[in-house]
């Protein structure tokens, strides 16, 4: 499971402009052993919440086990020496909780939800796999969902119309040394080379108390879950401290390619190489997708669908990720139209903004949008844990909601326009995706001035 | 530097030394909270168009639902005109058209959504309490002043005309199709699909969704769902000034009473579409579903958790974890105003396709002909029984609860009556529901895939009565 985490981020402008700051209040505590621990209370619905972060993702993987985080993400279900094997599961629906996680380039994160009752079980039970994982990992677990994970890739990438583009993306636009340029899925000849002792090496260097953080949030007493995480994590011992990979700088290499699928439409994919998370332009280039994409009257949606009808949907949007970034621009054609008619409108709508940038109108509208959005994410005490978890991560606070949506309402136009013109008037990775047999359909390669 | 100095508050030296307990043991479970329902208020306006109000005041934002009973069983002999005319209302209204009208939603910061489900149209309003009023005044005008332009419908005309071309893309969209198809005959509500066909959408245009606004968005049928940061008095004042001129129209579209039944087989019958080179087989497997209204519902609810309704059930289990088959398998009974539905989905390895229908069939064979064990009884029953609270966390989830509620008539309440049900679930009206609903010797299967890869091994488990269906015949 992979989710855009950093891109959800796109965020806010909200009681901010009216008066009181936007606050989740959270407290942070630390273990002797490293552990992180992140209290949110929300009594508004008898639930709980917890949400471990590992500071892992496949970004950390070597050549030739690309994919190995989020096969390891699945391998935490598997049972631990005191739940074995189906206890984890079965142990938590029968207390009425649900649970689930997800792998993306930076990061690892599991998470339960259930009745406030259920929480000592939740604890026990992370506890337990931090802990305790080791003693029944064996090679018909790694097998296993070695298989299931291949069934993961079959069925989010494979079987999808246009998914085998998500392939060939991160390997274009990265430098071949960078830990973006591979699939956070991995390939299958990797997936099939990883092996116990893989497995075990990997969860001894990044799966430990001092390499994680757990949020608890919702119905709960912050001393009462102090002592439970204090009762169950305190004798997990310390792990190694972590070299994380540093990517070395690069440029883009502009690239077209074609790739043939067994759609109706055909549909141009075009990629850029940007920013990480939390940089200086981060925001403007979100606000940017959304002037570009974000609305039925964005300029390219109104250029593309609507004024134009060449287009059915055009999407964009910058993924600020934690070592780097990069920012999508995603177009189908209408029946009956080549992708080389969308590359050139874009290009011309791209040039435009580079030069005059977005409206007075057309940023309050963008930051009104976002503002709402993100009032939306918050929610679900779920929502909440994950961007405490998240923000934490990247700013060493979590309580950062307001720091996060003042960047946003700090953009300005001449900001937008710079960073159009900085980031997205350059070399470029261009896809285009065409119908079988219409290879006609591609858009043509052009080096922008 | 993650975390700056003063956040940090290091635990006390004690927490390094955990208490002796017995890390072996499961922590006993405490008595789960009591379901607490939220507090429904109700008024009308006077039109008589109702309001169903619960106050959420933890975030500044409000849900409002607009349910107008009707939606796609009024469309018959029209595909996809009801839920063309919901998509149209948001295309111009009022003095404002389109782009207008979207440009001011979004810098309000609102999502409006108006769509037609089988049974009922809804206009779905999320908006920051502070721009509430305004986007108020847009809902009005979309609501009762809609424009319709000739130019407006012939382009969303042309772009849902590309969104039913691409259905043949994928896999998942062709099994629910064709399975629908088959299930429900022609004259049946659910035999297509809400957006219809491409020859009935063709034909669209806005003196046709005129005439059908008319007679089916009317005041009579209408209710106001409010969850959020407001009061009644307020919305009352709010919706009077922008709606209480709604009144009655002209003759309002009524539906002729369902007379077609759903196909229920004497024996298996298979229906396979090719997707040649498909890594993945689509599976849905099912057959007509059950009443909402029935009293088996409780027990349907647990026998489903138990098939397929959870991660630890028995299908995922097996095909899943056990075998490798597949990244999910799931079962689920679709409630809707008639019933729904049963089925059983899951894409599969293509080279196990046979051996996935073996297990699914046996699975349901196995709950049909032996008695369950108490913990897994139980524990599908407190699954089932907690998860209600979490379906009552954000405003729009509420509000989607009580619009659901609505559709079968039934109270809040019945949610608390549901909870008791399900705990007096017992190991024998498991499998009695089992033996009843669950289509062992009588599914519906449909498969897509590479038939050149699967054919051959489905024919050989001679399951039943097998036909290729075409491609541009399922999707159309």
């Amino acid at each position: 499971m992979r989710q855009f985490l950093f891109a959800l981020a796109v965020a806010p402008t909200l009681a901010a402009a009216q008066n009181a700051p936007l606050r989740v209040p959270a407290t942070v505590d630390t273990l002797p052993n490293g552990l992180t621990l992140i209290i949110h209370e929300d009594h508004s619905v008898p639930v709980v919440t917890t949400n471990v972060w590992f500071h892992v993702g496949s970004g950390d993987e070597k050549p030739g086990r690309t994919g190995f985080a989020h096969l390891f993400e699945h391998l935490m279900f598997m049972g631990s020496q005191n739940a074995p094997y189906p206890q984890f599961d079965r142990l938590l629906e029968a207390a009425g909780a649900n649970n689930n996680g997800s792998t993306t380039e930076d990061r690892t994160n599991y998470y339960e939800n259930g009745p406030s009752s259920s929480l000592p079980l939740m604890m026990w039970l992370e506890a337990d796999r931090l802990g305790w994982l080791l003693p029944t990992m064996d090679g018909p677990k790694v097998d296993l969902q070695r298989d299931v994970v291949k069934n993961e890739r079959r069925q989010s990438y494979e079987n999808q119309p246009y998914g085998m583009v998500n392939d060939h993306l991160p390997k274009l636009l990265y430098a071949a040394t960078h830990p973006y340029s591979w699939p956070v899925i991995g390939s299958m000849a990797d997936l099939s080379a990883a092996s116990v002792e893989d497995v075990k090496d990997f969860f001894r260097r990044y799966y430990t108390p001092n390499n994680a953080t757990l949020v608890v949030a919702g119905d709960v007493k912050p001393d009462e879950v102090r002592a439970l995480v204090r009762k169950y994590f305190s004798d997990i011992p310390r792990g190694p401290a972590l070299e994380r990979p540093v990517p070395a700088t690069f440029s883009v290499r502009d690239t077209a390619i074609v790739l043939e699928d067994r759609v109706q439409l055909p549909r141009l994919y075009l990629n850029w190489h940007t920013v990480k998370g939390w940089h200086g332009d981060d925001a403007a280039l979100d606000i940017a997708a959304y002037v570009l994409a974000g609305s039925r009257t964005s300029r390219l949606t109104q250029a593309l669908v609507y004024n134009g009808e060449i287009a059915t949907n055009v999407n964009a949007f910058q993924d600020g990720k934690r070592l780097d970034g990069d920012f999508s621009l995603v177009a189908t054609a209408r029946p009956g139209r080549g992708l080389d008619t969308l590359r050139t409108v874009i290009d011309a709508e791209l040039a435009r903004l580079a030069t005059e940038g977005p409206t007075a109108r057309e940023l309050e509208q963008a930051r009104n949008a976002t503002e709402a959005a993100f009032l939306r994410g918050i929610e679900q005490v779920g929502g909440k844990a994950d961007r405490l978890n998240a923000y934490y991560y990247q700013t060493g606070s979590p309580d950062s909601f307001q720091a996060d949506l003042d960047r946003y309402r700090a953009v300005t136009s001449a900001d937008v326009q710079r960073v159009v013109s900085q980031y997205l008037r350059t070399s470029r990775v261009m896809a285009s995706v065409v119908p079988l047999g219409k290879l006609d359909l591609a858009a043509k390669k052009v080096i922008i001035q | 530097m993650r975390t700056p100095a003063f956040l940090l508050c290091t635990l006390a030296p004690t927490l390094a030394f955990g208490q002796a307990f017995d890390r072996t043991q499961a922590p006993p479970l405490s008595a789960p909270p009591a379901l607490k329902l939220p507090t429904l208020e109700r008024a009308s306006l006077s039109n008589g168009v109702t309001l169903q109000l619960v106050q959420q005041h933890e975030l500044p934002l409000v849900q409002l639902t607009l349910v107008i009973a009707g939606g796609t069983k009024l469309d018959a002999g029209q595909p996809g005109l009801a839920s063309f005319t919901a998509r149209m209302l948001t295309e111009g209204a009022g003095t404002r058209d389109a782009n207008v009208l979207q440009s001011e939603l979004a810098f309000l910061g609102a999502q409006l959504f108006a769509s037609a489900g089988t049974d009922a149209f809804t206009i779905s309003l999320n908006v920051p309490r502070r721009t509430l009023e305004q986007a108020l005044d847009l809902l009005g005008d979309v609501v009762l002043r809609p424009s319709f332009r000739a130019a407006d419908v012939r382009r969303q005309r042309d772009l849902r005309l590309a969104s039913i071309l691409q259905r043949r893309d994928n896999a998942n969209i062709l099994a629910s199709l064709a399975f629908n198809q088959l299930v429900f005959p022609p004259g049946h509500p659910y035999h297509r699909p809400s957006d219809g066909d491409s020859a009935a959408t063709a034909a669209l245009d806005s003196v046709m969704v005129r005439g059908f606004y008319d007679q089916t968005f009317v005041p009579e049928r209408a209710k106001f769902v409010i969850v959020g940061d407001v009061t009644v008095p307020e919305m009352r004042t709010l919706l009077t000034r922008r709606f209480n001129g709604w009144t009655r129209g002209a003759t309002a579209r009524t539906m002729a009473a369902v007379t077609v039944k759903p196909v229920s087989n004497a024996q298996v019958k298979i229906y396979l579409v090719d997707k040649p080179n498909a890594p993945q087989s689509v599976i849905f497997l099912g057959a007509p579903g059950a009443d909402r209204l029935s009293p088996d519902y409780p027990a349907l609810m647990v026998m489903n958790t138990i098939l397929g309704g959870s991660f630890s059930s028995r299908l995922n289990s097996n095909l899943r974890e056990t075998r490798g088959y597949t990244y999910g398998i799931s079962s689920q009974f679709s409630w809707q105003p008639l019933p729904g539905p049963f089925v059983v989905s899951s894409g599969v390895r293509s080279n196990v396709t046979d051996s996935a229908l073996v297990e699914v069939f046996k699975e349901m064979k196995m709950l049909r002909d032996l008695e369950i064990d108490a913990t897994e009884l139980e524990r599908a029953k407190a699954y089932v029984a907690l998860g209600v609270p979490q379906r009552f966390e954000t405003n729009a989830q509420i509000a989607g609860q009580l619009v659901n509620l609505g559709y079968f008539g039934l109270p809040l309440t019945s949610l608390g009556d549901f909870v008791s049900k399900v705990n007096q679930v017992t190991a024998a009206d498991i499998q009695r529901v089992a033996r009843q609903y669950l289509p062992a010797g009588t599914a519906t299967l449909v498969v897509v895939g590479d038939l050149a890869k699967i054919r051959a091994g489905i024919e050989a488990l001679n399951l039943g009565l097998l036909s290729v269906l075409d491609v541009q015949q399922v999707a159309r």
